[in-house]
């Protein structure tokens, strides 16, 4: 890698337990100042990638890297990173104040200090009243920002995020991903976000490293995961996709190999109407799912494969005529992602 | 690939639940919450004030009571006579002091025993050897207490086990006094130590020792700061057991402390050999003092708060 020192570098990282490889040989250069989302479902080795880097867990083998100094024998005490904890894990008998200037405290702090700082960490997070109470008098919500307040303290150079939102409910979790953002602008530290949850990624990062079966599957931009995913196992897992295999993608595409397309690059025709698009096939409208914004078709080809099909619900919507109706689906060729080569190349 | 529609799937019949009068009387004590309490409490109300609350009465009642010296019959005539003795004799208060020494001495050592097999258990074992542990902890209640007060009258015996151990590296036996009853006493209430401490550790996650390393904390600063406190509820839990099973004991002392005695004992020989029951229950009422001051300083710490 070349320009500046990356925060966190990851080489060969592997850690077994028992037989079974939860990490299995992962490379990966983070970027100090970026905010980078380990994706995937659970059990896919992210947790146990963000545990390898905090120090939690020993790897089997290979090395972690902190700012280009190797940190892989060092204990979690003598790592620059921090953890918010996914059940946050204040110290119940504390106080928020003093739970938030723990690191401090241990550090050596003298006590009028660490409380200042504490004091001040706590306004960034909006808590500036609630220094007295106990973690138990404080809501879900409150307790993660009073998690980001004790782990920002002590200013790392990176942060590490173990799905911090996951337990609490959407509306909030909406609202805290807007806050994170804006904590991670302002502080400008690295953030190392862990979430199983594909819209969180997409929404709050700039790279994504989608993990499955211990390896990083795809590694790229929101934009480039969700667009041209690499692989079949991205495109289900990053959003909703029509993934077509090998004799589905001749019978549609003319081409081999597997192919997808998103739902919402599908438009949707009664059979006489015309479609923008460059490519077209028949089928027979199977469901008809209202989803607020937008309407969700599910629609039985005529090749022998179902599409599903996203329509924004806006004035010019054609496909109302509910189920059992025929209808004609259209792409462009350009929006169709090639997943896997066949085995036998042969680009059309 | 629609659904059909036209034959709606068959439901099994769900019988409608029958009115028996073992349903009504719950229907009946759920719309009366009141009466379901008193129902509830009653029973076990009844049980403490009288087998406890009776009894810690009459026991204060004779103490204020004396006993004819040449019929040997209690009289009952109010004195603080006994009250007085007990407060101002010099061999009492020598004793009490005694008996309170034993007790902190065995609940201190009995805590630093315990605190590291429990971290072990509770953090460290894998849940398998968590559960053999814990049945190795709990096996030696199985014996009887006589037993083990015996194995270590032989065990600190002239030429026994401990002086047979001890002898390469200079050591010999204590022989029979206090030394050996607070050994002893140690021994038997371990368990009731351990327990409660190694239930307090369980119910500290590991996520806020990971949480303590990871914001700095060394193990040092953890113990002290995160689970000391966190378990501080336990240890006194166990203390209480420790000190006030050491403060009651009077059959280990006979058995291993050689000529010493306990409170207990001299509440024993009132009552036996010297036919002095209010005398007895004078000496009786000091541990009951004692262990209430200690839950009223205990209480203080705030402590037993969070049990």
């Amino acid at each position: 890698m070349t320009g500046a020192q990356p925060a966190i570098r990851l080489t060969g990282l592997t850690k077994s337990f028992g037989s079974v490889n939860a990490v299995d040989g992962v490379d990966l250069d983070i970027v100090a100042g970026e905010f980078f989302s380990m994706l995937g479902p659970s059990g896919s080795g992210k947790t146990t990638v963000l545990r390898l880097i905090a120090g939690f867990e020993q790897p089997t083998s290979g090395t972690i890297s902190l700012l280009g100094q190797d940190v892989t024998d060092r204990a979690p005490f003598d790592r620059d990173v921090n953890t918010v904890f996914q059940d946050y894990a204040l110290f119940p008998h504390m106080s928020v104040l003093d739970n938030v200037a723990y690191g401090l405290r241990v550090r050596g702090v003298a006590k009028r200090a660490r409380q200042e700082q504490a004091r001040q960490a706590l306004d960034t997070v909006r808590l500036g009243g609630f220094a007295d109470r106990k973690p138990s008098q404080l809501s879900g919500g409150q307790r993660q920002r009073v998690a980001l307040a004790r782990a920002t303290v002590v200013q790392p150079k990176v942060l590490l995020l173990d799905e911090p939102l996951g337990a609490l409910d959407l509306k909030l979790r909406e609202q805290m991903q807007v806050e994170l953002k804006e904590l991670q602008r302002n502080l400008g530290i690295t953030f190392i976000f862990v979430t199983h949850d594909q819209q969180e990624a997409l929404t709050l990062s700039d790279r994504i490293a989608v993990f499955n079966e211990g390896r990083i599957e795809q590694l790229g931009t929101p934009a480039e995961i969700y667009e041209r995913p690499s692989s079949p196992f991205v495109a289900a897992f990053v959003g909703t996709s029509n993934i077509f295999d090998d004799d589905i993608s001749r019978a549609l595409l003319g081409r081999n190999g597997t192919h997808s397309v998103r739902p919402e690059k599908i438009s949707v025709t009664t059979e006489n109407l015309p479609l923008n698009a460059d490519r077209t096939a028949a089928g027979v409208l199977a469901e008809v799912i209202y989803v607020g914004s937008s309407t969700q078709l599910i629609v039985d080809l005529d090749v022998g494969t179902r599409v599903v099909v996203l329509e924004q619900n806006d004035a010019h919507r054609v496909a109302t005529n509910g189920r059992g109706a025929r209808v004609t689906v259209g792409w462009n060729s350009s929006d169709i992602v090639t997943l896997a080569e066949p085995a036998l190349s042969s680009h059309p | 690939m629609t659904v059909d529609a036209s034959a709606p799937p068959r439901r099994a019949v769900v019988p409608q639940p029958r009115g028996t009068i073992a349903r009504q009387g719950s229907v009946f004590l759920s719309r009366h919450s009141r009466l379901r309490l008193s129902l509830l409490l009653s029973a076990p109300l009844f049980w403490l004030g009288l087998v406890y609350i009776a009894a810690l009465a009459a026991l204060l009642i004779t103490a204020l009571w004396t006993v004819d010296s040449f019929t040997g019959q209690i009289s009952q005539t109010w004195t603080v006579d006994n009250i007085v003795a007990v407060l101002t004799g010099s061999l009492y208060q020598t004793v009490t002091l005694r008996t309170v020494g034993v007790a902190l001495l065995v609940t201190i050592i009995d805590i630093v025993i315990a605190l590291p097999i429990a971290f072990y258990m509770a953090k460290v074992a894998s849940p398998r050897a968590q559960r053999l542990l814990v049945i190795a902890i709990l096996m030696p209640l199985w014996a009887s207490y006589l037993v083990k007060a015996y194995a270590w009258r032989s065990v600190l015996s002239q030429g026994g086990i401990f002086e047979w151990m001890m002898s390469p590296f200079g050591g010999h036996s204590p022989g029979y006094g206090l030394p050996a009853t607070i050994i002893t006493l140690s021994y038997l209430w371990l368990p009731y130590v351990i327990l409660p401490i190694y239930a307090g550790l369980e119910r500290v996650p590991d996520s806020l020792l990971e949480a303590s390393a990871d914001l700095g904390g060394g193990t040092w600063s953890t113990l002290r700061l995160v689970v000391l406190p966190m378990i501080w509820p336990a240890i006194i839990a166990g203390s209480i057991f420790s000190f006030s099973l050491s403060l009651g004991d009077y059959i280990t002392v006979n058995i291993v402390g050689g000529a010493n005695q306990m409170l207990g004992n001299l509440v024993y020989t009132n009552v036996g050999a010297a036919n002095n029951l209010p005398l007895a229950a004078a000496i009786a009422l000091i541990p009951i003092l004692i262990i209430f001051a200690y839950l009223a300083a205990v209480r203080r710490t705030g402590a037993l708060n969070n049990l």
